[in-house]
C-alpha cells in the first residue's frame, strides 16, 4: 500500500509541465532555487511549491552545501516509475501484436469475399 | 520497432495508450465491439483464454468478460455498462473487476481515426482516484515480470482463425 502511495505522489509530481521542466534542468546537473526559478516567470515561492512536491515524491534532493541547498535529481525514483510503466506497456503490446494479427486476417477475408 | 504502443499518465487518474495498426478503423472498431473478435487478442499475458466474453454493445448495455488461467484454473472477471457507442470512432464503457484490485471502477474511452488506410487508436482511462490509476500500472508491472514474452510468438501462432 505504501509503494502504490509513494507511486501515486511520483506519478501526480509528474504531471505538471513546471516540475517536469525542473526535473529536465536538474538533469543536467543540480541546481539551487534561484537558479531554478531564472527561466520560469515565476516567484521563488511559487517554485519552492513545486520543488516541495518533487521533494515528498522523492524525485528530487538537496545537497550537502548549506548556503546554496543545490537541489539534484534523485534518477532511482525516476526510473522506478519508469519501469512500472514500461511493464504495463510491455503486457498490452502483447494484446496489441495479437490485434494485428487478427486485423490483417480480417483483411484478408474481406477481399476474398469480395472480389473485384 | 513498428506501430510501438505509447503509455502516459494524463493529470493524476488517467492513463492514455495510443497506437497505431494497419488497418481501416471499421475492423478495429469491429476487433473491439463483436466478441467472437475481442476473445482472441484480449488475453493479457501467455497463458490465459477468455472462456466468458458477453458484450451487449448498446448505450446502457453490458458487457461480462472473464480471463481462465490454462493451468491454475485462476478467473479473473469484470465487467461493466456502454455509456457511449459510436460506430465506427467512439466507444465509451466503465470497467469493474469482480475481486476489486484498484478502488472504484474507471471510465473507459476508446477513440479511432482513420487517416489513408491506417488507424490510430487513443484508449484513455479514467480513474476514480491517482491510487487506483497507480495500483493498475503496478499490476501491470508484476504480470509482466510472470509473463515471459519469449512464447509471445506461440501464442500468435496459436490464435484461431477469425470466425466469419
Amino acid at each position: 500500500m505504501q509503494a502504490t502511495h509513494r507511486l501515486d505522489a511520483v506519478f501526480a509530481a509528474l504531471a505538471d509541465p513546471t516540475r517536469r521542466a525542473i526535473i529536465a534542468r536538474l538533469a543536467s546537473g543540480q541546481a539551487s532555487v534561484t537558479e531554478l526559478a531564472e527561466p520560469f516567470t515565476m516567484s521563488q515561492p511559487a517554485i519552492s511549491k513545486h520543488l516541495k512536491v518533487l521533494e515528498r515524491a522523492g524525485l528530487i534532493s538537496r545537497g550537502r552545501d548549506a548556503q546554496r541547498r543545490p537541489r539534484r535529481l534523485e534518477a532511482k525514483r525516476l526510473g522506478e516509475a519508469d519501469k512500472w510503466l514500461e511493464r504495463y506497456r510491455q503486457l498490452w503490446e502483447g494484446n496489441y501484436r495479437r490485434l494485428d494479427a487478427l486485423l490483417d486476417q480480417l483483411k484478408t477475408q474481406e477481399k476474398e469475399r469480395k472480389p473485384r | 520497432m513498428k506501430n510501438a504502443l505509447k503509455i502516459t499518465t494524463a493529470g493524476d487518474r488517467e492513463l492514455v495508450m495510443t497506437r497505431v495498426f494497419d488497418a481501416p478503423r471499421r475492423l478495429v472498431y469491429d476487433a473491439h465491439t463483436k466478441p467472437e473478435l475481442v476473445r482472441q487478442w484480449l488475453l493479457g499475458p501467455p497463458g490465459w483464454t477468455m472462456p466468458v466474453c458477453e458484450m451487449d454493445v448498446r448505450v446502457g448495455g453490458t458487457y461480462r468478460w472473464v480471463w481462465r488461467h490454462d493451468t491454475n484454473k485462476t478467473e479473473m472477471g469484470m465487467g461493466g455498462v456502454y455509456r457511449e457507442v459510436r460506430a465506427p470512432e467512439r466507444l465509451v464503457s466503465t470497467e469493474k473487476f469482480d475481486e476489486a484490485w484498484y478502488p472504484g471502477e474507471s471510465l473507459n474511452t476508446l477513440v479511432l481515426v482513420e487517416q489513408a488506410g491506417q488507424t490510430t487508436l487513443t484508449q484513455t482511462m479514467r480513474y476514480e482516484s491517482g491510487a487506483a490509476r497507480d495500483a493498475v500500472i503496478k499490476s501491470g508491472m508484476e504480470s509482466g515480470v510472470k509473463a515471459s514474452y519469449d512464447r509471445l510468438d506461440d501464442v500468435l501462432a496459436a490464435v484461431p482463425q477469425a470466425t466469419k
